[in-house]
């Protein structure tokens, strides 16, 4: 599937960091319409992802914090009968920042819960720090992305989500680096693959 | 024809939000994420922002008036304004709240 392509390195490296990597390709058929929860305590951002998704024909179910998403998921420690499979949530967009519990932390919570760790997790962030993208994407996000989000970003999504294997899109986890950061990223990832292929 | 003289000064008025740098591409986003479905997406976006600004300014006076400033709690406001700001395309507003937040962080009061 994957090449030893430099670009697609990267990727190796990063699924291999994760324990599952909650792509749910198979369960998403093309007929089915993407079910996204999103999570932002910004009322504009909240309107602007909202909108992005359902121009993009996703269903869309919007909260405005972390705790509010465990809720709706039902993983906030009320032992309800697990009613998830009427939710079907395809994939979970959440913020970074936001007060209470950031979006590594309800990261943390999806990915340690067995009911809902298959769900594929995309922080948003208006920050571009490398330690806590590589935190998250080892925390088995499946995507970093810059705000402000641009339907391009939402439309990228959602192919990878709904298993885009035919297009030779190449997945950039971060968009948007400046030239120093492009550098050191991929001097991290050719020192990685190095030391990943002395593993092998 | 009245209307499309109103109509040419309105994009005349756009332009120049653009040209002075007010504006940048991502409200050209939002424009597009409107259409006859959602005629007024842009409007309801915007009387937000506005409104969600108000608040973010009050909690931002108010915590300049203290005798010692607390500039963490001001760098969580500018970092909540910064972010609606950028989502909306609000470039100068943006590039003045990052200039906030240097100062917040350089413990820069006068700044």
């Amino acid at each position: 599937m994957f090449s030893g392509d430099m670009a697609t390195a990267g990727e190796i490296l990063r699924r291999s960091l994760t324990d599952e990597v909650g792509v749910s390709k198979g369960s998403v058929s093309g007929s089915e319409e993407l079910h996204v929860l999103a999570v932002d305590d910004s009322f504009v951002d909240r309107k602007v992802i909202e909108r992005l998704l359902k121009i993009s024909s996703c269903k869309v179910t919007v909260v405005e914090s972390g705790s509010r998403a465990l809720q709706y998921l039902g993983l906030d420690g009320e032992k309800s009968s697990v009613g998830f499979n009427d939710l079907k949530i395809n994939l979970i967009m959440t913020d970074y920042s936001m007060p209470g519990m950031t979006g590594y932390e309800l990261l943390k919570k999806i990915k340690e819960s067995s009911a809902f760790r298959e769900i594929p997790v995309v922080i948003m962030s208006s920050e571009n720090i490398l330690t806590r993208i590589d935190r998250c994407l080892e925390e088995g996000a499946e995507e970093y992305i810059l705000k402000p989000v641009k339907l391009s970003d939402v439309k990228r999504i959602k192919d990878v989500i709904m298993g885009g294997d035919g297009k030779q899109k190449k997945r950039r986890s971060v968009r948007k680096r400046g030239r120093e950061d492009r550098n050191l990223f991929t001097i991290t990832i050719v020192a990685c693959t190095v030391i990943l292929i002395d593993c092998v | 024809m009245e209307r499309t003289q109103l109509r040419r000064q309105v994009a005349l008025t756009r332009q120049s939000l653009f040209d002075q740098g007010f504006l940048d591409e991502q409200f050209i986003q939002l424009e597009d994420l409107q259409d006859d479905a959602n005629p007024n997406f842009v409007e309801e976006v915007v009387t937000l922002y506005y409104r969600d600004s108000a608040r973010l300014i009050t909690n931002i006076e108010k915590a300049l008036e203290k005798n010692s400033l607390d500039f963490n709690k001001l760098d969580g406001f500018m970092h909540q304004f910064k972010g609606s700001s950028s989502s909306i395309g609000a470039k100068k507003v943006k590039a003045e709240c990052t200039l906030f937040r240097e100062y917040c962080r350089a413990g820069n009061g006068e700044g």
